[in-house]
């Protein structure tokens, strides 16, 4: 479930070896170069646009309606037909996986969404007006990982009451305190710069240094950590609903589909098998590609 | 050192106050009135008026917080709605299942997690490396209910090694002193107890200590790494010292503060963990007890219990943080 | 100092390494053979095993743990099945019927008028705390069951309101140590039948009054088996009771486990580590039979599940061709495919194994052109949203509740008709706290018996609420006429006339979609003998037999 703070999933504090001399524009392009000669971020990469695209295709990829029953039809054996086989009401297996993409990406989206929205508007206001607004924040960001985060987001979704929304909802917020803290020490590290000085030398307002001049600088780790929180999101929230407080049926969300196969556990174990390896698979592939962005955008966070 | 403890502990206060205003303040997340949502729109107004006074839904929030405080520092955690019965009795009940396999799994995970981490990073870029670290990866990206299913059709369904659910088999007799079957089996002298309450943690464990395991795993590697790139162990090992006594005596030694910090962060991932894992193992444990009253709407039940947990988690961070002052040879109090 | 320390530390660290790696290998190498040797021993020869252990014991495996073992104040199977073993009620059901039989009572006869039962009781019998049991402990308990209105099945059989907590029966009194009277305020034609439910067991009032509100922790009967140990959602442990008076039990001991998924619960019959279960999914029921160490056994019918549409709400579900149109629009005969051979499609209310079942009905049947035409006539040609309230856990009348749903949501399409399908766990989908379902899924196991036990409690205005009962808010003039004629008529025949009837407006408008009648399979270790499930959903285990 739930990773904890990133710098602890893989600090990778051993490969230290490019350097931080270059300037700003440059610093992309070397980003990307890095990015894409380490065969790991490659594969992350791959796997991402693979199910990018099956999202965007699905309709054309799959090769039923995922929601099509055919009672008869059920606990079919993966088949030419059905490639995946069938679940209890007949339905192809391979096409809610191939559907099931467009509901991980709305997970991903809209759960980190709010995170970070969330997370970046808390740590930057922090990390840039220090005192009594960084303790106030910060102490409330303590007081979130202070919970268990699964056991944060199944309270929340109890009182909200069980749907795909509340847990996105959930999901977010449980996100919310590593976005907030990285955000923060980045922004404690700009604002040092000279040039920001300058900008409030010149008598730029709080807020426009802020939105200008800041948070730009801070796009890396931010971006860093968007993408391994997908990952996340995904797990968590494919969690809930195979507790039953996620997406509903007949969504065919992974997590559910997971929970409804459960009975067949003995007779059809292919129904529990492929929903839980495409999970596995598109959480590796974020977080591979996560790793990979780390150590090509952001030369910082590995001192 | 004393001190330090003492501030050290002072600081969790406000924590510790934080955490229950939010746990509080949960039950007036639900939308509408939360007495009726307990006991539903067919409930008589005179029921409705006994359970706001109950839970002193009437009075200012700050007087209900007061109560609130007022009660658990007393022990008191309220009643649960399914079963009437107190709640700090029924989690003294099943707080050892879940505590047992909690601390099996870290174990677990830390023996792993921390061997693979040493040797993967003694011997940096070997096969061994990389396949520790593939593993790694793979493991933080489990879904742990997925595992434990699969678990539960390798070794219940195809081989059956293991049981798929529960603590103890029925046919079994355990004199329980202290609830944690492992210990208690110890205490009487039950071997074949022993060994059946081992065997039913096995898979529950490695589900639950999967991705800690991962993380320890990735930790111990890269901390090991930096400090052995450090001056003082070149130096060691240009005076020619044993490598194994380098690697044990000075790399590991101070390689393993930081893999510290991430041990008393992932007990509260366990904590957590637990919920998903109970249910698929039938664990008679708090995690499956939580879910339970999520679903039957036991809003009272939820909110002691995460409430208790957080709690549980904001102790074993600061025992890890005084572990790690403890043993930093940094950092000397006077 | 520090270096200590660490050496320690890791010196642990491997010496659980090197343990786990032995105790693996124990299980990779070894532990077949254990498990086999375990089995063994529990397979030899009874002597043998006997000898060993000195007892035979069963485990049952079941899905939910019980509320509370106080079978007066819970509705819950659960509860009920194990309360079943420890408490004894007046009269119990024969072994296969509902047909009773005497238990407390030797004997018992009723005045013409109907309105007063005379029972002679038992002078040998015990509780098992020791106190004798008299007339004056029916009294009792009868007291206690009309002192508040914390005992629902009293409250739901005998018709207690907050007014008149006595409900139909005006007093029991005692009328010799060995004779209790009731009087009736009207003739009651199942009341012999209803005082046989495991509800109405007789329990030991210096019991109730020593522990007071943790009763229901510590159950003090009569019966064949005495309360030993709960440990909450884990186990109940129930002992012989070597005094009974009736068939006193072959085995010593009764374990209740508490497995709540059916798929592990079935795991664990095969592993040997229970020996009987309820719940078993119907798509582990060719396993089973397949396997040469367990059986099958089916509990006869007596049930019936059912979509309730919700009749009082405003919309679509109040209009009659609305509610006939669906009907018309769900193919029943494949959605018992998803009952797996254990279901026949339901037309009535009432279970075909009953008398007053009204077989001339004809179903509805499949027929989506039909079931379009009388949307079209209701004013819902395009059709409308409406949600369908299920519950996540199977019950014995319904193996795939969550599957279910998802199937008559796809069917229910064709009509144009959308479907929120909407899980709860059993105890909020019966709490009735929320009355916002258009359709609702529920089913019903007969308590005692009689027609009376279904039509009326579940289709008469006088039980129209939200969480069990009427939960389609039906409310029948006609229906309520002939279902409170039938309950104070003693002749059988004349009520037979009066149930047909009501049955056949109930189909005309179609309160319900009647799903499935089952035979609930129980899967159990061949070394089980001699058990005979009741229809009822629960039977005293004291003539079952281990032959281990």
């Amino acid at each position: 479930m739930s990773l904890q703070p990133n710098s602890i999933t893989n600090p990778d504090l051993s490969e230290t070896k490019n350097a931080k001399t270059a300037k700003p524009r440059s610093l992309w392009m070397d980003s990307l170069f890095h990015l894409l000669k380490s065969k790991t971020s490659l594969i992350g990469f791959c796997i991402i646009f693979i199910l990018i695209v099956t999202a965007i295709f699905a309709p054309l990829i799959a090769t039923h309606s995922p929601t099509e029953q055919s009672i008869l039809n059920q606990y079919q054996t993966p088949s030419s037909e059905h490639w995946l086989g069938t679940d209890a009401l007949g339905r192809d297996i391979f096409s809610r996986i191939i559907y099931g993409t467009r509901i991980s990406i709305q997970i991903g989206v809209i759960a980190v969404g709010i995170s970070m929205i969330i997370g970046v508007l808390l740590g930057s206001v922090a990390g840039y007006f220090g005192k009594w607004a960084d303790q106030i924040i910060m102490r409330f960001v303590d007081i979130l990982l202070a919970f268990p985060s699964i056991l944060l987001a199944i309270a929340l979704v109890a009182v909200l009451g069980p749907s795909l929304r509340n847990a996105m909802i959930a999901v977010g917020i449980i996100g919310i305190p590593q976005f907030a803290r990285i955000i923060r020490s980045a922004v404690l590290s700009v604002k040092e710069t000279e040039y920001i000085e300058a900008a409030r030398a010149i008598g730029a307002k709080h807020g426009r240094t802020l939105m200008q001049h800041v948070l730009p600088n801070c796009i890396a780790p931010i971006i860093v950590q968007a993408t391994l929180s997908v990952g996340t999101a995904i797990l968590d929230a494919a969690g809930l609903s195979f507790l039953g407080l996620g997406a509903q049926p007949p969504t065919p969300e992974w997590g559910a589909m997971l929970s409804d196969g459960r009975a067949a556990l003995q007779n059809a174990p292919w129904v529990i098998t492929f929903p839980g390896l495409a999970i596995f698979f598109v959480v590796i592939g974020f977080n591979l590609f996560g790793d990979g962005l780390r150590d090509a955008l952001d030369p910082k966070l590995k001192k | 050192m004393l001190k330090y403890i003492a501030k050290r502990i002072l600081l969790t206060i406000p924590v510790l106050i934080g955490v229950s205003v939010l746990t509080f303040s949960l039950i007036h997340l639900i939308p509408g009135d939360p007495a009726k949502s307990m006991l539903g729109t067919k409930a008589t107004e005179t029921q409705l008026k006994l359970l706001r006074e109950e839970l002193g839904l009437n009075d200012p929030y700050i007087v209900q917080y007061g109560n609130f405080v007022g009660k658990i520092i007393q022990g008191d955690l309220g009643e649960s709605i399914q079963s009437n019965e107190s709640i700090a009795y029924e989690l003294l009940q099943k707080l050892p299942a879940t505590i047992e396999l909690t601390i099996f799994a870290m174990i677990l995970a830390m023996a792993v997690g921390i061997t693979a981490g040493v040797i993967a990073a003694v011997k940096q870029y070997s096969w061994f490396d990389n396949i520790s670290m593939t593993g790694a990866l793979f493991g933080v990206s489990m879904p742990i209910f997925w595992l434990g299913l699969m678990m539960i059709l390798l070794f219940s369904v195809q081989l059956q090694l293991l049981p798929p659910s529960g603590r103890l088999s029925s046919s079994i007799e355990l004199e329980t002193i202290t609830n944690f079957y492992l210990l208690d089996s110890i205490l009487t002298w039950n071997w074949a107890a022993f060994k059946d309450a081992f065997f039913h943690l096995l898979m529950p464990g490695i589900a639950l200590g999967t991705i800690p395991m991962a993380i320890i795993a990735r930790m111990t590697r890269s901390s090991m790494l930096e400090v052995m790139r450090q001056d003082y162990i070149r130096t060691a090992d240009a005076k020619g010292l044993k490598k194994r006594i380098i690697i044990f005596r000075h790399a590991l030694k101070n390689a393993f503060l930081p893999v510290l910090t991430v041990i008393g962060l992932q007990f509260g991932f366990l904590l957590g963990g637990a919920v998903l894992t109970e249910s698929i193992f039938s664990w008679p444990g708090v995690g499956r007890y939580v879910y339970l009253s999520v679903l039957g709407r036991d809003y009272p039940v939820v909110q002691s219990t995460i409430l208790v947990i957080a709690i549980i988690f904001v102790f074993v961070n600061l025992i890890t943080d005084l572990l790690y002052k403890y043993f930093d040879p940094r950092i000397r109090y006077k | 100092m520090k270096k200590r320390h660490y050496m320690v530390l890791f010196t642990l660290f491997f010496a659980v390494v090197l343990f786990m790696a032995a105790c693996t290998d124990d299980a990779g190498t070894g532990s077949t053979g254990d498990s086999q040797s375990e089995n063994a021993s529990g397979d030899q020869g009874s002597d043998e095993a006997e000898a060993q252990n000195g007892k035979k014991t069963l485990v049952f495996g079941r899905g939910n743990d019980s509320l509370q073992l106080d079978p007066s104040k819970v509705t819950d199977g659960e509860s009920i099945y194990v309360t079943n073993q420890i408490f004894d009620p007046l009269v119990r059901y024969k072994t296969d019927s509902t047909e009773v039989k005497p238990a407390l009572a030797t004997e018992w006869n009723v005045s013409d008028d109907g309105l007063v039962w005379t029972f002679t009781l038992r002078d040998d019998v015990t509780f098992h705390d020791g106190t004798d049991f008299t007339a004056e402990d029916v009294v009792y308990n009868f007291e206690r069951w009309t002192s508040s209105g914390d005992f629902s099945y009293y409250a739901y059989m005998f018709g207690s309101t907050d007014e008149d907590m006595g409900g139909i029966i005006e007093n029991v009194k005692a009328t010799g140590d060995y004779e209790v009277k009731f009087t009736l305020s009207e003739p009651n034609a199942p009341f012999l039948q209803t005082l046989a439910m495991p509800p109405f067991g007789i329990a030991s009032p210096e019991a109730i009054e020593k522990h007071g509100e943790d009763f229901f922790k510590n159950p003090v009967g009569t019966g064949p088996f005495v309360f030993e140990e709960w440990i909450p959602d884990d186990k109940i442990t129930l002992s012989k009771n070597e005094d009974y008076f009736g068939d006193m039990a072959n085995i010593d001991e009764v374990i209740f486990r508490t497995i709540p998924d059916n798929g592990a619960r079935f795991l664990e019959l095969q592993a040997g580590s229970i020996d009987l279960m309820k719940g078993l999914n119907p798509q582990d029921i060719q396993t089973a039979e397949n396997d040469e160490n367990l059986q099958v056994i089916r509990r006869p019918s007596m049930n019936v599940s059912y979509m309730a549409f919700n009749t009082s709400k405003k919309g679509p579900m109040s209009k009659k061709l609305v509610r006939q149109a669906i009907n018309l629009a769900i193919d029943k005969e494949e959605l018992m495919s998803l009952y797996d051979g254990i279901g026949k499609p339901a037309k009535n209310p009432l279970p075909p194994s009953l008398w007053g079942y009204n077989d001339n009905i004809e179903d509805y049947g499949y027929d989506v052109e039909e079931a379009k035409k009388l949307l079209a006539e209701a004013g819902y040609a395009d059709g409308f949203n409406i949600n369908l309230h299920t519950f996540a856990n199977p019950r014995p009348y319904m193996p795939q509740p969550k599957i279910t749903a998802q199937a008559i949501q796809e069917m229910l399409k064709d009509v144009n008709i959308n479907v929120e399908v909407v899980v709860n766990d059993w105890d909020t989908h019966t709490s009735g706290e929320d009355t916002s379902y258009d359709m609702k899924f529920l089913g019903w196991t007969g308590d005692n018996g009689d027609p009376d036990n279904f039509l009326y409690v579940l289709l008469d205005k006088d039980n129209a609420n939200a969480s069990a009962g009427n939960v389609a808010m039906y409310k029948s003039d006609e229906v309520h006429d002939l279902l409170k004629a039938a309950q104070t008529e003693m002749d059988q025949e004349e009520r037979i006339e009066y149930y047909m009837e009501a049955q056949k407006i109930i189909h005309e408008d179609a309160p319900w979609f009647p799903i499935a009648h089952t035979t609930p399979p129980i899967a159990a270790s061949k070394n089980v003998k001699n058990y005979v499930p009741h229809p009822t959903g629960t039977e005293p285990f004291n003539l079952l037999d281990l032959e281990k």
